[in-house]
């Protein structure tokens, strides 16, 4: 048996496709998510007890399901319901739900570590829960679990790969599609392992840029809090 | 015929259920000792198997596992290796498990502190009796709640073993699915049976968690 990758790289142009579809998913996905997963972990921390409770309950559920069997209850669910959505848009809805549960559980922890202090002081200038989070605690308990919260976008940019059993044409689907028409399933996933590779890894940077941008004192002082 | 969800169904996916809990377990066996393996070889003194692990990690890290089952049960019989979805799911999860397990026993390894390696040395002890009698016994107690943790990852992961057609919690429902047609309850009855095998161990490891930073705190007010 020899290694043949030249029927694989001759269909570069549906790799490309689907590694940008792969690419989309991961960055729309992160940005609802992070929304979804600090809102939750807001919501976790408050006072009132039904937010709490339900934002709980979430977190848990999503943390000791697969992801698989989320995505199917989504996609089968919502047409139950009537609504015949997009393979695409049901996986963005699938995984920010899913992620979101994740990052709550980070953000939470972020915010957990905010020191008392900081707290009172905020609220001894007057300012609301809402600016509360908003101008004193959320960019350093972001910079905090920095390091987690970016390991679990990448770890969802892998997920999406997921979302191909629901037939979105991201990567995996992609590769599929041309083992069945190369007859060389062996080399068709190496390749798109390596492209995996390559997009966490270039994750990895862009990420790094964006806290060089978005953590000052890191910039300045070269170090974390 | 009867197309309603009967008790029959639902023994099925228990069965199934038992199956993915035999692949979670033939999976952290696998994982476990190709995971101490690796995480041996992170902290080599060879510069060359350390540069080889860390590549093997970075590559398994930064691939999707479903990818890895593709690889390993599409890929591999065209080489000339014929294997079973079972052997093929085991390979992969194995594969996958190790590099996260290595990672996290290296890091609890690395976490023990400094002086217990240089007093260990003093002692005349050689490398392997260093690691074996002085810094694994502390290390293992830094790495069980994280361990823990990631088990749940591995329960969670095995869900992918049904794409190459190994019968475990959701592939038996995906079969269910296919004879009655009511997608939407038998995922949640799938889901509410993978809930009830996770959230006892999450449990755990929260628990495992919370004694561990209290010890944590209390070795640190004895050596203040």
């Amino acid at each position: 048996m020899i290694l043949d990758f030249t029927p694989i790289l001759a269909r570069w142009q549906m790799l490309m496709d689907g590694a940008w579809l792969t690419i989309q998913l991961a960055v729309a996905t992160t940005l609802t998510g992070f929304l979804l997963g600090t809102l939750c972990a807001v919501a976790r921390r408050s006072q009132f007890r039904l937010a709490a409770a339900v934002a709980g309950t979430y977190v848990e559920a999503i943390r000791n399901t697969p992801f698989l069997v989320q995505i199917f209850l989504v996609y089968f669910g919502l047409s139950s319901l009537g609504l015949s959505l997009s393979a695409v848009t049901v996986a963005i809805i699938a995984l920010t739900i899913n992620v979101g549960a994740y990052t709550a559980e980070i953000m939470r922890a972020g915010f957990d570590s905010i020191h008392k202090g900081q707290w009172e002081a905020a609220e001894t200038l007057g300012l609301s829960k809402v600016q509360q989070y908003w101008h004193v605690a959320l960019r350093p308990a972001m910079e905090r679990v920095y390091p987690s919260l970016s390991s679990q976008f990448i770890l969802l940019m892998l997920a999406s790969s997921v979302t191909s059993q629901i037939s979105t044409e991201e990567l995996t689907a992609a590769a599929n599609f041309i083992q069945s028409a190369t007859y060389r399933p062996f080399e068709t996933y190496l390749v798109i392992a390596l492209i995996y590779v390559a997009l966490s890894l270039a994750m990895r940077v862009v990420f790094w840029a964006i806290s060089m941008v978005i953590f000052p004192r890191r910039r300045r002082l070269g170090t974390n809090l | 015929m009867d197309t309603a969800l009967n008790p029959n169904h639902i023994r099925f996916l228990l069965d199934g259920a038992l199956w993915t809990l035999v692949l979670s377990l033939m999976a952290f066996v696998g994982g476990g000792l190709g995971g101490f393996a690796v995480a041996m070889g992170r902290i080599a003194p060879s510069r060359i198997i350390r540069i080889v692990v860390t590549g093997y990690v970075q590559l398994v890290q930064g691939t999707p596992l479903l990818v890895i089952m593709f690889v390993t049960y599409f890929g591999l019989p065209t080489l000339g290796f014929s294997i079973s979805p079972m052997f093929a799911a085991g390979l992969s999860m194995t594969i996958y498990v190790s590099a996260y397990l290595g990672e996290i026993w290296r890091g609890a390894i690395e976490s023990v502190p400094r002086a217990q390696w240089e007093a260990a040395e003093c002692l005349a002890m050689s490398r392997a009796q260093r690691m074996f009698k002085v810094i694994l016994p502390q290390a293992i107690r830094i790495a069980t709640p994280p361990t823990v943790g990631f088990s749940v990852q591995i329960i969670k992961n095995t869900s992918l073993a049904s794409v190459v057609g190994f019968v475990e919690l959701t592939r038996a429902g995906q079969l269910v699915n296919n004879s009655i047609f009511e997608p939407f309850t038998i995922y949640l009855i799938v889901a509410g049976l993978y809930f009830c095998l996770c959230f006892p161990v999450s449990l755990l490891s929260r628990r495992l968690e919370r004694t561990g930073s209290a010890r944590a705190r209390n070795l640190e007010a004895l050596s203040a």
